[in-house]
């Protein structure tokens, strides 16, 4: 009993530990945000502002148009996070239950395209997407989505590689097409992996910042990471508004991962074996 | 008789199409936005081609040039390469401690796994403006504490010494994603293995290195190489938290790569630079797979015999 009490202390004291620097940086960015001018370039650093200044969000939000890079944000998110649920169901259907000429070629060269480096393609696209005129819109950002992604597709080639065949193989007895056993059959049994690429996506792409930075020079079309990132560069010393459109920023992933907690901690699990 | 075989080969015919329609938009998408551009810029990688103006022919001429005449490039891949050091191994210890603490049946350990895993979510400029302001030499919160403790933090952000040492704090951050993979997988090693070991008389030290160490080397594979890619190809935290300085202490090659494109307009030369570290990355993986069967274990050639065994 007392051997176990130990462990605990010890245990606990490892976890807040380690608590504080996953954290911490958070709790200082919310108190730097909620303080005044004065307070923020005092020394010792104050931890608690005498009168938390709420305030300074609206103050903040207002002097940029942080209104519309979120709605491009969301845009961009929302149309990609479509984009890739259909093409990816579509691809990895098609990977997973079928059998047809150079399949197993097609797919390690599906695996492979996730090794190379953005840096790559990075100028030939610009370039490409020059031609087609899209650049400084958010076309760039979204089309590609609607082509699948090679570690989307594998997590839900894996997925639909563990169900068995006898399924699909009823429903064609019956009569259903193609197409239809698609639609009405696995779509449904893929709720989970589908929602897991959804939260991935989401994450993934209301962070890029690469993305935004070569492919858009307005303002008007700026994307939350962009427009952040461009506000610190010009204000560097306005810390509390770009300590409070930081937090504010990063508030649309922390919600999404609240909500969906359950569905990446299985899902990972699937995705390696 | 003639129009049933007619139709049966109808049907065989769309057979064989359909599995092609379903994956059609992968192939036009690595036709449009990954091998025409990847050849495309090989090709451009024999070019000195500007912004503006003629692209001329000129062999390997970026590549000597990269090798021979530009001692950034050097600089670059040697800051890289430190950071890989570093980042990897740091991050592979850190993600599987954390793992190990959050499979611990104590109360409340699924509040620590959410507070672990949170940064992750978090984007990269976010990151680097958080930490950015931890960092800070003047007003900055680490340095504070620091002195609590009686130690005289260092200029973080401009000493070139440190700057490099915040990136991979900074980086760091974001261990959760890979603490999950290791937590996912040692939580479905059976119980069993672990009471008959305690019989045996294995401690936890023991039952660690024999049992769980074993059973996860594929995880610990596949955190290796994703974490060398990433480590090689990092640049939003560079960009943005120290922009390559100071004195160019932490100008990355991802950042190298970058500049010689959009800011110096040398397109020709940065195809060259990426392409070479595009190769790079091809020989590090393949090096890291050639070594993994002798430490590697995989559960499922077992899992395979075993099945062979019982017949289909």
């Amino acid at each position: 009993m007392k051997l176990t009490r130990k462990y605990k202390f010890i245990m606990y004291s490892i976890l807040v530990l380690f608590s504080l620097y996953f954290l911490f940086p958070f709790i200082w960015a919310l108190i730097t945000a909620l303080k005044t001018e004065g307070e923020v370039f005092s020394f010792p650093p104050k931890f608690i502002p005498d009168v938390p200044l709420f305030s300074n969000f609206m103050d903040a939000w207002n002097s940029q148009p942080f209104g519309i890079y979120f709605k491009n944000s969301m845009i961009v998110t929302v149309l990609t996070t479509i984009g890739q649920l259909i093409s990816c169901s579509l691809v990895a259907y098609g990977f997973a239950r079928y059998d047809f000429k150079y399949k197993n070629f097609l797919f390690i060269l599906l695996l492979s395209t996730m090794m190379i480096p953005w840096d790559v393609t990075m100028i030939p696209l610009y370039m490409e997407f020059n031609l087609f005129g899209w650049i400084n819109t958010l076309k760039p950002l979204i089309i590609p989505a609607f082509f699948g992604s090679a570690y989307n597709i594998f997590l839900l080639r894996q997925f639909l590689m563990n169900i068995p065949k006898d399924l699909e193989n009823a429903a064609r007895i019956d009569g259903a097409n193609e197409f239809q056993i698609f639609y009405k059959i696995f779509l449904p049994i893929m709720k989970a992996p589908l929602t897991l690429i959804a939260v991935l996506n989401i994450i993934l792409v209301w962070n890029d910042y690469l993305g935004p930075l070569i492919y858009l020079n307005d303002q008007s079309k700026y994307t939350m990471a962009l427009g952040l990132a461009s506000f610190q560069g010009v204000h560097e010393l306005q810390i509390i508004p770009i300590m409070a459109m930081t937090l504010v920023m990063i508030i649309p992933p922390v919600i999404v991962f609240a909500f969906a907690q359950k569905y990446i901690v299985e899902g990972i699990s699937g995705s390696i074996k | 008789m003639f129009t049933k075989k007619n139709k049966q080969k109808k049907f065989t015919l769309v057979r064989k199409r359909v599995p092609f329609l379903f994956i059609l938009p992968w192939i036009i998408g690595f036709i449009v936005f990954t091998l025409g551009p990847l050849v495309f810029s090989l090709i451009m990688s024999l070019f000195d081609w500007p912004i503006a103006g003629e692209a001329k022919f000129i062999g390997f001429d970026n590549f000597s040039t990269m090798f021979t005449a530009d001692p950034q490039f050097y600089d670059s891949l040697w800051i890289t390469l430190k950071f890989a050091l570093i980042f990897v191994p740091l991050n592979l210890l850190v993600a599987l401690v954390l793992a190990l603490l959050i499979t611990q049946p104590i109360k409340g350990i699924k509040v620590f796994r959410t507070i672990f895993y949170l940064p992750a979510v978090v984007s990269g400029v976010a990151v680097s403006i958080i930490w950015g302001w931890m960092f800070n030499s003047e007003y900055g919160v680490l340095n504070y504490i620091l002195s609590l403790l009686g130690i005289e933090g260092p200029n973080w952000l401009i000493d070139p010494k440190w700057a490099i040492v915040t990136i991979v704090i900074a980086s760091a951050w974001g261990v959760g994603s890979m603490m999950l993979i290791f937590y996912t997988d040692i939580k479905g090693i059976p119980h069993e293995m672990y009471e008959a070991a305690s019989i045996d008389g294995a401690g936890p030290i023991r039952q660690f290195i024999s049992i769980t160490i074993p059973t996860i080397t594929p995880t610990i594979l596949f955190n290796v190489i994703t974490s060398v890619i990433a480590a090689l190809q990092q640049l939003t935290l560079v960009l943005l938290l120290t922009g390559g300085g100071p004195l160019k202490s932490t100008y990355f090659y991802g950042l190298f790569v970058y500049n010689n494109a959009f800011k110096h307009h040398e397109l020709g030369y940065a195809s060259a630079n990426a392409w070479f570290m595009f190769i790079i990355i091809l020989l590090l993986t393949m090096l890291i797979f050639k070594s993994s069967s002798a430490w590697v274990f995989y559960e499922a050639e077992v899992k395979k015999e075993k099945k062979g065994g019982k017949g289909k």
